[in-house]
């Protein structure tokens, strides 16, 4: 049995509900967790003695528009005393209500799940220190969405404002 | 659904001067307004390497608590690369971590290559280990100076450079820059490099040793240096792994891991080399992890010079890199290759695929998604540098000011990386 599936396993017994769905691409093993239990799964798998994914390499959220839901956010765990690397991913359709923030488990959360607000705009439920880290202060938006003007959009007049409206990127709903 | 323009917010002039002061920047916890200083440190300050903002809270020369405060040289390359197709997008890479444009090619390629599944010939493999250390050596170098300028050791700075450029030199014959050089490609290099390459590097193996004794010389027995930075911004063990510290840094602090042997690409398993250790997690150790990481890339460099053998460096698929440039006189479908892959380029998943290599400065991460175009969905980089500048309020609470400067300069920490 290999190391992706025995972390498949684990997570079956000790947290029934929590995988959504598994994965693999590239030889890397994707595991799907429903956003509630996102902490859960975390503190297993680092505290578990056969797992022990000690080091948080990553955060990162992904803007999959115009699919549905939205948002996903990966967590990219290394486990150093088994040379091994897995990634936690959560879907997300309402990114204000994202998923809670893992700094209990790994403290530099609080910095990665910072710049995931930032820059995509999907709020870490929890967190305090959300703030702008990239971006001015008084920014409005956030950037890295798919959604995001990048200059050359058309000039919306009240005219022509729905037309320009629906050509618009957006979710599917 | 309004537009996302910015505008000035307005909020802004109902906070009183204190709160304004406690809040700019940071949202940093002030733990008395009424008797401590607050200062802001940069963002122009020569020893933040950039432009890093320091908000301190100062109880006399005292620490009382920091937030680093970032995000003056963002320029959004991760948006920007979105817009770019697979191979235009690698140039913006060399941008992040100017100091260290190889490692940054490499990640981004290799998340490329893992994406498509491609296979990368020997041959390239062994330049790509060759010239990354190559740059790991030039980017310890600028640290080495910089710290040490930093605490006022002038000559070291001068010193460093003066070797760096011999690696420059070596960078410019091989790809025409000498910084921002886009050497590797998805699926292989830019060009075989040419025939002065081996002299110059085996040249410069000859003259490194020494000159790293020299530094050696000059600070490891400096006693104004060793007040510096012996017992200066330690870091635990336990605490740089649970903040994610990365590369030198962690290993300064007896974490026993490095990506390159632990986590092997390109072949580096093939190669006799040792990982640095310090137990003690100060400045001091952080300082002799890097010294001596220098010397192993040397040992490194020399078996990759001894094992390169003729051989192409780049895959045979035209799909993706083009075709020999004798072959667009004779072939009609080279000629087809050439001009699909400038202008269209090459379709690359739908999938996601995350890529890790260790840069000078550490955990250096590629997280790349496509979505059967030619352009990356989404390409986020995990850069060592911003998830190392998280554990410096860690360091450097209760410490004096004046150190701030000397634990700065010892996570090696490049705003370039850090605000992307």
């Amino acid at each position: 049995m290999t190391r992706d599936d025995m972390v498949v396993d684990k997570l079956r017994a000790a947290l029934p509900e929590a995988i959504e769905e598994v994965s693999d691409f590239q030889g890397e093993r994707t595991i799907f967790i429903r956003k509630d239990k996102i902490v859960d799964a975390c503190r297993l798998l680092r505290d578990d003695p056969d797992m022990r994914y000690n080091y948080l390499s990553d955060i990162v959220a992904d803007d999959l528009l115009p699919e549905y839901p939205r948002f996903a956010v990966s967590y990219h765990l290394l486990s150093m005393p088994n040379k091994h690397r897995i990634r936690l991913r959560v879907q997300v359709e309402d990114p204000d209500e994202g998923p809670e923030t893992v700094a209990a488990v790994w403290p530099v959360a609080t910095w990665l799940e910072t710049e995931v607000w930032d820059l995509m705009g999907v709020r870490c439920v929890g967190n305090k220190g959300l703030r702008r880290l990239f971006m001015p202060e008084d920014w409005q938006g956030h950037p890295l969405r798919k959604d995001y003007p990048l200059g050359y959009e058309e000039v919306q007049f009240s005219f022509n404002w729905q037309e320009i409206d629906a050509r618009k990127p957006r979710a599917k709903q | 659904m309004g537009l996302l323009i910015p505008q000035a917010s307005d909020s802004i002039q109902e906070l009183s001067v204190e709160e304004l002061r406690a809040k700019v920047g940071t949202g940093m916890e002030i733990v008395d307004p009424e008797e401590h200083m607050l200062l802001s440190m940069g963002p122009q300050h020569p020893s933040t390497h950039g432009v890093l903002r320091v908000l301190v809270e100062l109880d006399g020369e005292t620490v009382v608590n920091l937030a680093p405060d970032i995000g003056f040289l963002h320029t959004g390359i991760e948006k920007n690369m979105e817009n770019k197709r697979f191979v235009k997008a690698l140039v913006m890479t060399d941008r992040m971590d100017y100091l260290t444009p190889a490692t940054n090619n490499l990640v981004y390629a290799m998340a490329v290559e893992k994406l498509m599944g491609l296979e990368i010939p020997e041959r390239a493999q062994t330049i790509r280990v060759i010239v990354s250390e190559l740059s790991r050596i030039a980017s310890h170098l600028v640290w080495l100076g910089t710290s040490a300028l930093d605490l006022a050791a002038m000559s070291v700075f001068l010193y460093c450079f003066r070797e760096r450029e011999i690696i420059l030199d070596i960078f410019e014959m091989i790809a025409g820059q000498r910084m921002m050089i886009s050497y590797f490609r998805p699926g292989g290099l830019w060009r075989d490099v040419p025939e002065e390459f081996v002299p110059a590097v085996r040249k410069f193996l000859e003259i490194m040793p020494a000159k790293l004794a020299d530094y050696e010389a000059l600070l490891g027995q400096n006693p104004i240096f060793l007040a510096r930075t012996k017992d200066v911004g330690v870091i635990s063990h336990d605490d740089a792994i649970a903040w994610g510290v990365s590369g030198p840094s962690m290993r300064g602090s007896g974490v026993d891991w490095d990506n390159r042997r632990d986590q092997p690409y390109c072949g580096y398993e093939t190669y006799d080399f040792e990982v640095p250790l310090e137990k003690e997690g100060d400045v001091w150790a952080r300082y002799n992890v890097r010294m001596r990481e220098m010397r192993e890339s040397l040992r490194i460099i020399r078996q990759g010079l001894d094992r390169l053998k003729p051989g192409p460096v780049n895959i045979a698929n035209y799909k993706v890199v083009p075709p020999p440039r004798a072959d667009l006189g004779t072939s009609m479908e080279a000629v087809i290759h050439h001009f699909k892959v400038w202008t269209e380029g090459y379709h690359a998943g739908p999938g996601y695929v995350y890529q890790v290599i260790e840069s000078p400065r550490g955990e250096m991460a590629c997280y790349l998604r496509g979505d059967g175009g030619n352009k990356p969905a989404r390409v986020h980089f995990r850069t060592p540098s911003f998830v190392n500048l998280a554990a410096l309020p860690l360091m450097g609470r209760g410490a004096y000011i004046a150190d701030l400067v000397a634990m700065i300069g010892s996570i090696d920490v490049v705003l370039g990386e850090i605000d992307r």
